[in-house]
């Protein structure tokens, strides 16, 4: 009796916390309306079997509960009902993987008119390279970072030389514009994990991965770090804003580049002695 | 990936192919009574230690399918070079192909039952042994001699790591190697079980060269000839 | 190797062998502690495991305590949080899991299931539990290593675990975990070869592949499993340990670290990720098979029924055990690896959900039209039901690559392999144990306590990793110290951990009542007698109770019928011993 009760009483209490908990995923702010979409079918579909698999076991558990003189009946298998409960389960299996392949197909296509930035994950901060007026991030090697050159950017590249570096600080990005991230690490495994965006994406240091998204609300959105990358883990935070068109300019007017960061810092250095 | 895949393809189709020669569709339930309850006993005739050794060799055999796993997928970097392969282990090669066939011959004479001759193969084959392992260390002092040391770039870590995996494996096998030449002198021991050591050590032999010449392709760079010529092939 | 071995006989299976040469122990130290028989073994392993898995529960309640009232506690720092999360992690899924599974159970139940009189290599069986213990004491040493013990997830994902911004990363912490990990692999592969050619060779008569309990048969494919898995574990540690100590790059590329360039140079790190996952994801069936075997047992036993679908589940268990090779990389969905490799493995993992869909409505299938006694294994067995299919279907989240994107790396995955891989096989654990208890001291154990003991970890188990999955939809990252400000995060965030951190501290403490359980019961506990359960298989029908070593007296069990006989029609009682030829008579100098 009381078994069989609280397997119901686990059921109506998962649904009921479903339902009336106000801890829900943040109101999203790009193009992947696809993942929340898929998440909350793979949602129905699992919290309706969930509750008939554990409501008929409460069932069974209170309708052939042990009795004085109450014998099991005896039934080796049944080649039928477990083909159909097979169907049944590979129908349900392909009613989530379709829509999630056809949404991971959009997911790895880049768009061709998206807009190039990098992200430079470090212990334990965030750095952005912008492409300057040419559109074209220089060439960058882990091997030429130092104090002067934090990014490794490739001075021999012109491409490189109006790139925006952008150290320790906050990333901006115009709404409804595609932008394709380029992420890299110049240390350990860092994840570049905006919680509006629903996309993320490890960074690996000696390779560059990516990701896409359009970001369609401005506002200031936090980043962190979703890969385990030593003591300073949780406190590895950023902040993007997504700005409408003209603040987004004036922002990047006050940016400097790659050629600008050098000029300084040599200068600095011929002070310094 | 690809190798240690194939390779549990392999161990799994084995796999499959004994459980369905073991009856795994028949229904269980409606064997019953004496007639259906005393089938022949369906475990095999072959020693125990020999299965035993099988599944052991399964599991050697998935260790160096992973390391050639790793080796092909940091192979493909652009920024790969492959240590120049030192020519002596073309000789050991050859010395460990003639300890498998001492071996082997060992295994013939116990059979036959004729002592000296057991005693001697299996002499040759450990001193034959004995000799790869000491090619195997020349050819190491060969290739830091040459400046290749195990920490100059990821295939020397590599060669290093596979070639002493394989040597580490060889020396286990000589501890029961001279534990079953001991055993020859034993005249107490009943001929069977020297017969099954021996037959042991011949298995456990055959299958180390087996993975060696897997290795030396790997090593001397065929391998990934092969991938490519494959990959044409198939384009 | 070779000596420990039964006499061979040319031409005669050793089933058909009357008497195996055992090692027969001659003083106490031989008999309990350097013991070659497979029963104590496995009461060494069990023990062992569970004493390092109290360690581990220890742990979690720190690093609850933590999450729950982040500040309160002085001497948890991020260093040591992080050290308590991996030394849980891996003490958990490899010394307590693997090793209670498979070194426990299988140790214990084959060669009492199979008719066996021991493991086919005993010695090598005594080598396997010691090695282990030297695992554990190499692990637990790198607790009081100068550094602490590594603090680098139990992933181990270099670069970061072997670098100075990682604790243990540039001390022993790293080096003594690789280690111990390396021996604990030699040590299973000495036990595992052992289970598996003990299935293989030690049957006795009669005792069919198809007549075996499903609890042999998940033990015996997850051992398999186990060996093909375990050494690609083995080939990352080695590779890791060179590159720490030998400075050699295969996980390491050339990299930065706090400004200053290290030597290392042309590595792969997600070459250690395959590795590790080609490793850790059989890792959790090589967990899930056993339990999924035991559990079908308590099931049709406690509701007197022969498990529905026999056949099925056999197949069931054999596919998901060779499927679980290749869904590796579904762990690795945004590490960076081509993403084209998404769409094969999100297909193979959700594929892998229907054979194991299949086991879960078997089980609910054999309570239907049974005969429930609701004793403290079923109990433990429905609960075992319910916690793993909720951890399964968010598996399917997980598992189905684009709605992993926002949910990878956050607390949702901390609740679903909780659930799935934690508190459900944790749960069956519990149940073999009072299940099988009368069997190895011969009383049971007692039955308030074990009430007790059930509602608690159930409810409470619930209570902690249900919740925990909305902290992960917020999109809370795992493995964060403490969640500070965050715009996004509601305040309430921290009353649900705080929440969970009690429910975790109750639940934790409720295993003390089930551990004094353990040994009160030794000496108070009602006398069991053989067969307390009136279970069919082999092990229930040994001639003395707890079996002694040789298990089965001067011949062995021959074997006429499978091992769910339940409730068949005519039968005299409602269920059927294995080894009894009803309704026939014993042929003479069979039975």
């Amino acid at each position: 009796m009381v078994p069989a009760f609280i397997l119901v009483l686990v059921v109506l209490g998962s649904i009921l916390f479903h339902i009336l908990s106000p801890w829900w995923w943040p109101p999203i702010a790009s193009n992947w309306s696809y993942i929340d979409h898929t998440l909350v079918i793979t949602f129905w579909i699992t919290g309706a079997v969930f509750s008939a698999v554990v409501l008929f076991m409460a069932y069974c558990v209170y309708r052939f509960r042990h009795r004085p003189g109450s014998k099991a009946a005896y039934e080796p298998e049944s080649k039928k009902l477990e083909w159909w409960l097979t169907i049944g389960t590979a129908v349900g299996v392909a009613a989530m993987l379709a829509p999630g392949l056809y949404v991971w197909a959009q997911f790895v296509t880049v768009p061709d008119d998206a807009t190039e930035i990098e992200v430079v994950a470090q212990q334990w901060q965030w750095n952005y390279r912008l492409p300057g007026e040419d559109g074209r991030l220089g060439k960058s090697d882990s091997q030429l970072i130092s104090f002067e050159n934090p990014l490794g950017i490739n001075p021999d590249d012109p491409n490189g030389q109006d790139d925006i570096v952008i150290e320790a600080s906050d990333l901006h990005l115009p709404v409804d514009k595609p932008v394709k991230v380029l992420l890299r690490s110049i240390d350990v495994l860092h994840d570049f994990y905006v919680p509006e965006f629903r996309a993320k994406m490890d960074m690996v240091p000696g390779m560059v991965t990516y990701f896409w998204f359009t970001p369609t609300k401005t506002g200031t959105y936090e980043v962190l770090c979703a890969e385990l990358c030593g003591v300073g883990h949780s406190y590895m935070r950023g902040a993007v804003l997504v700005d409408t068109e003209e603040d987004y300019q004036a922002w990047l007017q006050e940016q400097s580049t790659f050629a600008e960061l050098t000029d300084l810092r040599n200068v600095a250095e011929e002070v310094k002695p | 990936m690809s190798v240690i895949l194939v390779f549990i393809l392999v161990v799994a189709g084995f796999s499959f192919w004994w459980l369905l020669q073991h009856r795994v569709l028949s229904k269980p339930w409606l064997e019953h009574g004496v007639h259906a309850a005393l089938p022949e006993t369906d475990i095999s005739n072959m020693p125990t230690a020999k299965i035993g050794l099988g599944i052991f060799l399964a599991v050697i055999g998935a260790l160096f399918a992973l390391f050639a796993s790793a080796y092909f997928m940091r192979m493909e970097y652009s920024d790969w070079q492959a240590p120049p392969l030192p020519r002596i282990l073309w000789i050991n090669t050859g010395v460990l192909i003639l300890a498998s066939i001492a071996l082997h011959c060992a295994v013939r004479a116990v059979r036959e039952r004729r002592m000296g001759m057991t005693r001697l193969a299996l002499v040759t084959g450990g001193f034959a042994t004995l000799v790869f392992l000491t090619g195997q260390l020349t050819a190491w002092r060969d290739l830091s001699a040459g400046g290749h040391f195990l920490d100059s770039n990821p295939a020397n870590g590599f060669f290093y790591l596979i070639t002493g995996a394989h040597g580490l494996h060889i020396l286990g096998g000589l501890v029961a190697l001279g534990r079953t030449t001991a055993k020859t002198w034993d005249e107490t021991l009943p001929t069977e079980r020297l017969r099954l050591s021996v037959e042991l050590c011949a298995a456990y032999w055959h299958f180390l060269l087996l993975i060696w010449l897997g290795l030396f392709v790997l090593l001397a760079g065929w391998a990934g000839d092969l991938v490519a010529l494959c990959r044409q092939l198939l384009t | 190797m070779v000596d420990a071995t039964p006499r061979m006989h040319e031409g005669i299976s050793p089933a058909e062998v009357p008497e195996l040469e055992l090692y027969h122990p001659k003083g106490w130290w031989t008999t309990y502690v350097f013991s070659q028989d497979a029963k104590i073994i496995a009461i060494q392993y069990a023990g062992t495991a569970m004493a390092i898995g109290l360690v581990a529960l220890v742990l979690s309640w720190l690093m609850r305590l933590q999450l729950g009232f982040p500040g309160t506690f002085d001497f948890i720092t991020p260093d040591a949080y992080y050290q308590f999360i991996t030394m849980h992690g891996m003490i958990m899924v490899i010394y307590l899991l693997t090793a209670l599974f498979l070194g426990g159970f299988g140790n214990y139940l084959i060669p009492l299931m199979v008719g066996a009189r021991d493991m086919v290599f005993p010695y090598v069986n005594m080598l396997s539990y010691w090695i282990y213990l030297l695992a554990v004491i190499v692990l637990v040493a790198s607790f009081f290593a100068p550094g602490g013990p590594t603090g680098a997830g139990w992933t181990l994902y270099p670069p970061q675990a072997i670098l100075s911004g990682t604790p243990g990363g540039q001390d022993w912490g790293i080096i003594l975990m690789l280690a111990s990990l390396i021996l604990f692999i030699i040590g299973f592969t000495m036990g595992g070869l052992n289970y598996v050619v003990t299935v293989i060779q030690g049957r006795t008569r009669g005792m069919t592949l198809m007549r075996m309990p499903l609890t042999v048969w998940g033990i015996f494919t997850a051992t398999v499993m186990a060996l093909l898995a375990f050494p690609a574990l083995f080939v990352a540690c080695v590779m890791m340990l060179f590159d720490r100590l030998l400075g050699t790059s295969f996980f390491m590329p050339a990299l930065v670290e706090m400004g200053e360039q290290l030597s290392y140079g042309g590595g792969s790190p997600i070459l250690f990720q395959h590795l590790f996952w080609f490793f850790g994801h059989p890792e959790v069936y090589i967990v899930a098979l056993p339990a999924f075997g035991i559990v079908s047992d308590l099931i049709s036993t406690h509701a007197r029924k022969n498990i529905f679908g026999y056949r099925m589940m056999v197949w069931a268990i054999v596919v998901i055990g060779a499927l679980s090779f290749i869904v590796w990389a579904h762990h690795m969905y945004v590490s960076g690896m081509h993403p084209w490799f998404g769409f094969f493995f999100a297909t193979t993992t959700l594929i892998i959900a229907i054979p194991t869909a299949i086991k879960v409505y078997n089980w609910v299938l054999t309570l239907w039209r049974g005969d429930i006694h609701l004793t403290i294994p079923m109990l433990f067995a429905l609960a075992f039901i319910v916690t793993f299919v909720n951890g399964g279907l968010t598996g399917l989240f997980l598992g189905n690559v684009v709605v992993d994107v926002p949910l990878s790396d956050t607390m949702f995955v901390v609740a679903h392999f909780h659930m799935v891989m934690g508190v459900a096989p944790i749960l069956v654990i519990f149940g073999a144990i009072y299940h099988w208890y009368p069997k190895i001291t011969g009383r049971m154990l007692d039955e308030w306590m074990g009430q007790f003991h059930f509602w608690v970890t159930f409810v409470g188990a619930y209570a902690i990793f249900f919740p925990m999955h909305y902290v992960g939809l917020v999109g809370v990252p795992r493995r964060y110290v403490e969640i500070g400000e965050s715009a996004f995060i509601p305040p309430s965030v921290q009353d649900l951990n705080a929440f969970i951190t009690v429910a975790a501290l109750i639940v934790g403490f409720a295993q003390m009542v089930f551990l004094f359980n353990l040994f009160w019961s030794l000496r108070y506990g009602r006398e069991a007698g053989g067969n307390p359960w009136r279970a069919t298989s082999l092990e229930w029908q040994t001639p003395t109770t707890p079996p002694p070593h040789g298990n089965w007296g001067d011949e062995r069990p021959v074997v006429y019928r499978w091992a769910y006989d339940y409730s068949v029609p005519g039968a005299p009682q409602d269920f059927i011993p294995q080894n009894d030829p009803w309704p026939q008579k014993a042929v003479a100098g069979t039975a």
